[in-house]
């Protein structure tokens, strides 16, 4: 049986990790430094799926109710202090 | 003056030292009274006069300056035993639970204190948070059972509800608590997130500090006598018992006794400090009040925050009930001549203005109009170029009026077209506060248009409303620009209108375009003189040379106006033949004529008019608000002219008709008995998925439904669109055809939690019905009509339902009142950006593009960007619609069709409305 990845799930929207020069567009796009993106934890079970690593930029492509497909972008991110001591 | 700018760099909050409290206080308070016999204070009292100034006139002891300069000075008292302060309870817990009992040090290894100093520094680098950390590290020294430093086994710490602490069972004294925190090295302290120059032993007071006078201030009552403070009142408690501790601990008295009345002393000092701690009594007065100390003047709706910082009391606001005047535009508002003489606006005097300003004044407060004029507005006060005031009496207006030069303001009554802000609570939208000009009426309520009603969610059964005087001139020019009813005709929530016409302007309405009514000449000339017509009088085109409806209502239409739509009083039918339909309920609009259709709620009401909404959109919101306040006019006109009235026997059906109900239900029941029948034989055939209880549950629903349903249809058939009721139900009006159809029909069944109702006595609902009956009457089928009256028993079923709905409203506003602060207090400070991301106020991107598609809801159709059949429309005209329609099948263009067809079908469009007539 092949191995659950929460990638394939179909609630899961479709994320990609963005190449730097990629990530600079955006952040130049929208005039952003990156600590304005909101953060995807890099022990979040789709970071950890597609190997993403802090820092890197992800673009997700998802349905929308409104506007039918919408990207949007996240910094992946370490975790805060309280989750780090158990 | 020099203006010198300057920058808190940080805050820092830590404990008062006895020494600090002792430097700072001004008086040592030993007497446990306030005032002598003559009314002076006592000397080392709580009022000593050292402790600030309350009378004016006085200097104060310690200062020397009076009452505004002089900000009050604390005393101290030094108590006799040392007392925990309750506000550092979980402190001190943590404390005591992580720290060594017998060298004080804290009970980390070598390895657990390397670990966490390095993630302390980091975290401190970073500039992050180190709160998280510190719960860690509290954590993992209270596990310790031998401190790591000196070998000491380490109890177990609890606490005995408020201040008291025990150790291993053993009860910790205030004082034992005190010696243990003297342990604590000042290097361990930051473990615990403390400043090294503080010490924690500072928890427990050994020195209260006692506030000044300024802050619990006595009041003297009108009879002379004086009534003290809440504050003053614990604390005179609190130095009789630490004077009767110190003696009896100096006399030698039993242990016993003193710990008593340190126990006692540790309760005063608790309760002064917040009489609502959990696990004591609130300490009362005489009178058997909880007395109000220091944490609650801070805590909660009525505290310091809530009630006077986040919100205060404001000047230049008047309040009073609200009353209807379809007369008055929707932008005016009605003012008592008594508010508008009481509130003012102040007018800066210049070299152009001052001939004016002088003739103002003159007038004085209470000037008497010139004949024919209802109302002049007068001047209150003058302020003079030092900012002094000048009141203006009858007596000194033409004094002062002499005096008055560039450079004054004279405070000026209110004028008929003065902007003011106008708002009925609770606030939950924007709509609930807007810009209305005031017009200035005899009586004593606020007069307001019956179209603003829905946004405000104002009725006229006592609801009472605020009004708010403009003050400057920017705060009128942005009132006026953004603020004016007619900028808020459409609602940011769904894209629709929230004000529009309601109960009697769409009968009004219906009345007025149903069929050909239509009116003589006398009539038509009444209608249109109260909207002031000044056109010529169209050629008649009603039979016998009669103006119909439909044509005086064009004369308010735009001349270039085209629309198509349904009716409310549309019944659906399989096959609509539009214009030709036989219920006249298919309006056509072409340049600015209808030409066929009845205009009701679905044309002009609040949330669903369609000619409302396209006027707001097309061309403008000024020309909305003549529509609007036309259209009102003359539907009531229409109604005037024809008159209206509803009363009981408007649900009156003949015999044969309740003949024909009760057969039916006569036959529901025999149904309902059948079904049982068969349970009971064990032949009912079980639905799958469900039980057999289940089964004949839903059956016998669903026939008693039914009957309901077909009670109702009778009683319809009977009751024709020329009767007042159905006129008001079918237009949109007031009610429903359920509402009537349970007057003259049937109630139906009552249920509780969806279910039929089976609460009660053993096996039955009342002692009325057999054990075990489940049949119709016996639990809650209400064949009876309210027009009839109920028999007891539906009567009973029916208030058993109707509890449920009240307590379901009941609750279900307190939740969501609650639910919608949280959600409020949470986006408020979201802000769309100018390239549509919106933004929290440090900068992170929540959203990308507002909503997803950067549209405003306020500008869309509906929600929709844009209505793409109308635009085709406008465009192309209609016969090429279809033809477009037609080509894009063929051509597979799924999107377009998507939008196309999601556009046509209304369905989605009036679920919305639903929800929103719901509220
Ligand atoms: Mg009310
Ligand atoms: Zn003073
Ligand atoms: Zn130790
Ligand atoms: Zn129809």
């Amino acid at each position: 049986m092949a191995e659950f990845n929460v990638v394939n799930h179909e609630l899961v929207p479709q994320h990609e990790i963005l190449p730097e020069a990629e990530g600079k567009k955006v952040m130049d796009k929208f005039k952003l430094d990156q600590k304005q993106l909101p953060y995807l934890l890099i022990h979040d079970p789709v970071a950890t799926s597609i190997g993403a690593k802090p820092g890197q930029i992800v673009k997700i492509t998802r349905e929308s109710p409104t506007a039918g497909t919408v990207v949007t972008y996240r910094l992946i991110a370490v975790m805060a202090e309280s989750e780090t001591e158990e | 003056m020099v203006n010198i700018s300057k920058k808190i760099a940080s805050v820092e909050f830590d404990l008062l030292s006895p020494k600090e409290i002792r430097d700072m206080s001004a008086v040592k308070v030993i007497t446990p009274d306030t005032y002598d016999e003559d009314g002076f204070p006592i000397e080392n009292g709580l009022m000593d006069p050292r402790l600030g100034v309350i009378d004016p006139g006085l200097v104060c002891k310690t200062c020397g300056k009076k009452v505004p300069e002089c900000p009050g000075h604390f005393g101290h008292i030094d108590l006799a035993m040392p007392v925990v302060h309750v506000g550092y309870v979980k402190v001190l817990r943590n404390m005591l639970r992580s720290t060594c009992r017998k060298c004080g040090r804290i009970l980390l290894s070598k390895a657990q204190v390397d670990h966490f100093e390095k993630r302390m520094a980091t975290l401190i680098k970073e500039g992050k948070n180190i709160k998280p950390l510190i719960t860690n590290i509290v954590k993992t020294a209270s596990q310790a059972d031998v401190c790591p430093h000196c070998g000491e086994h380490s109890g177990k710490i609890d606490i005995d509800k408020p201040t008291t602490f025990r150790y291993d069972d053993h009860k910790l004294t205030q004082a034992d608590v005190r010696e243990w925190l003297e342990k604590v090295p000042a290097m361990d302290l930051k473990y615990f997130n403390f400043d090294e120059n503080i010490r924690p032993e500072w928890m427990i007071l050994t020195v209260l500090p006692v506030p000044p006078v300024t802050t619990r201030p006595s009041i003297t009552l009108p009879t002379g006598e004086r009534s003290e403070d809440d504050l003053t009142h614990k604390l005179v408690d609190i130095i009789r018992l630490n004077q009767r501790l110190q003696e009896n601990r100096d006399a030698g008295a039993p242990q016993l006794i003193v710990e008593d009345l340190w126990e006692l002393l540790q309760y005063h000092i608790t309760t002064y400090f917040d009489n609502q701690t959990a696990g004591i009594p609130p300490a009362r007065h005489r009178s058997g009040r909880a007395l109000k100390t220091l944490a609650q003047r801070l805590k909660g709706k009525e505290g310091r925050f809530r009630s006077n910082l986040s919100g205060k009391r404001v000047n230049f606001s008047a309040r009073t009930v609200v009353s209807p005047d379809p007369n008055i535009s929707m932008t005016e508002v009605g003012v008592p001549v008594e508010i508008a003489r009481e509130l003012t606006v102040p007018v800066k005097v210049t070299a152009q203005n001052i001939e004016w300003a002088k003739e103002m004044v003159k007038r004085g407060p209470e000037p008497i109009p010139p004949h024919g004029v209802f109302y002049q507005a007068g001047v209150n006060y003058v302020i003079r170029s030092d900012s002094r005031r000048l009141r203006v009496t009858d007596k000194s207006k033409n004094e002062v009026a002499e005096r008055v030069e560039p450079g004054f303001t004279i405070e000026r009554q209110l004028e008929e077209g003065d902007v003011v802000l106008f708002n009925r609570q609770p606030s939950l939208h924007r709509m609930s506060m807007m810009a209305h000009t005031i017009r200035i009426m005899p009586g004593k309520t606020f007069r307001i248009n019956l179209v603003v009603c829905p946004p405000y969610n104002a009725d006229f059964d006592g609801d009472e409303m605020n009004m708010h005087v403009l003050q400057s001139e920017e705060a009128r020019a942005e009132a006026h620009t953004i603020m004016k009813t007619q900028e808020h005709i459409l609602s940011p929530r769904f894209g629709g209108p929230v004000i529009g016409a309601i109960h009697d302007h769409i009968t009004g309405g219906f009345i007025f375009t149903h069929g050909d009514y239509s009116f003589d000449k006398a009539e038509t000339l009444f209608i249109l003189s109260r909207i002031g017509y000044t056109g010529e009088l169209p050629e008649p085109k009603g039979k016998g040379g009669r103006w119909t409806g439909k044509q005086i209502f064009s004369t308010i239409l735009p001349k270039d106006l085209n629309l198509e739509f349904k009716s409310e009083i549309c019944e659906k039918c399989d096959k609509c033949t539009k214009e030709h339909c036989a219920n006249d309920a298919y309006v056509v609009i072409k340049d600015g004529e209808v030409l066929s259709g009845t205009i009701d709620e679905k044309a002009i009401g609040a949330f669903k008019g369609v000619i409302l909404d396209r006027i707001v959109k097309d061309y403008g919101n000024d020309m909305a608000r003549q529509f609007l306040d036309d259209a009102t006019r003359l539907c009531i006109g229409a109604i005037t002219l024809r008159g209206f009235t509803t009363s009981i026997s408007d649900e009156d059906i003949p015999d044969e008709a309740k003949a024909q109900i009760r057969k039916l239900l006569d036959d529901a029941v025999d149904n309902v008995n059948k079904y049982v029948e068969a349970y009971n034989k064990g032949e009912l055939e079980q639905m799958p998925g469900r039980s057999l209880e289940e089964t004949l549950e839903i059956n016998i629903m669903r026939v008693l439904g039914r009957s309901r349903d077909g009670a109702g249809k009778i009683a319809g058939k009977y009751l024709g669109i020329d009767n007042s009721a159905v006129m008001m139900a079918k237009s949109g009006a007031r009610g429903s055809m359920l509402n009537l159809s349970q007057m003259a029909g049937c109630i139906g069944q009552q249920a509780i939690r969806g279910e039929r109702i089976h609460r009660g006595y053993q096996n039955r609902t009342l002692p009325h019905f057999k054990k075990g009956d489940v049949g119709a009457e016996a639990k809650g089928f209400v064949k009876s009509c309210y027009k009839s009256g109920l028999t007891a028993t539906e009567y009973f079923f029916h208030s058993a339902g109707g509890r449920e709905g009240l307590v379901d409203t009941a609750v279900r506003t307190s939740r969501s009142g609650y639910m919608q602060r949280r959600l409020i207090n949470a986006l408020a400070d979201l802000k769309v950006d100018e390239d549509r991301t919106v933004k929290d106020t440090a900068g992170t991107v929540i959203q990308f593009a507002y909503g997803d598609d950067s549209v405003d809801p306020t500008k869309s159709e509906r929600g929709k960007a844009i209505n793409i059949e109308a635009a085709i429309k406008e465009i192309l005209g209609k016969a090429k619609v279809e033809e477009l329609v037609e080509m894009q099948k063929k051509e597979e263009d799924v999107d377009l069709m998507r939008s196309i067809q999601d556009d046509i079908s209304t369905e989605d469009v009036e679920k919305e409305e639903i929800e929103v007539e719901e509220e």
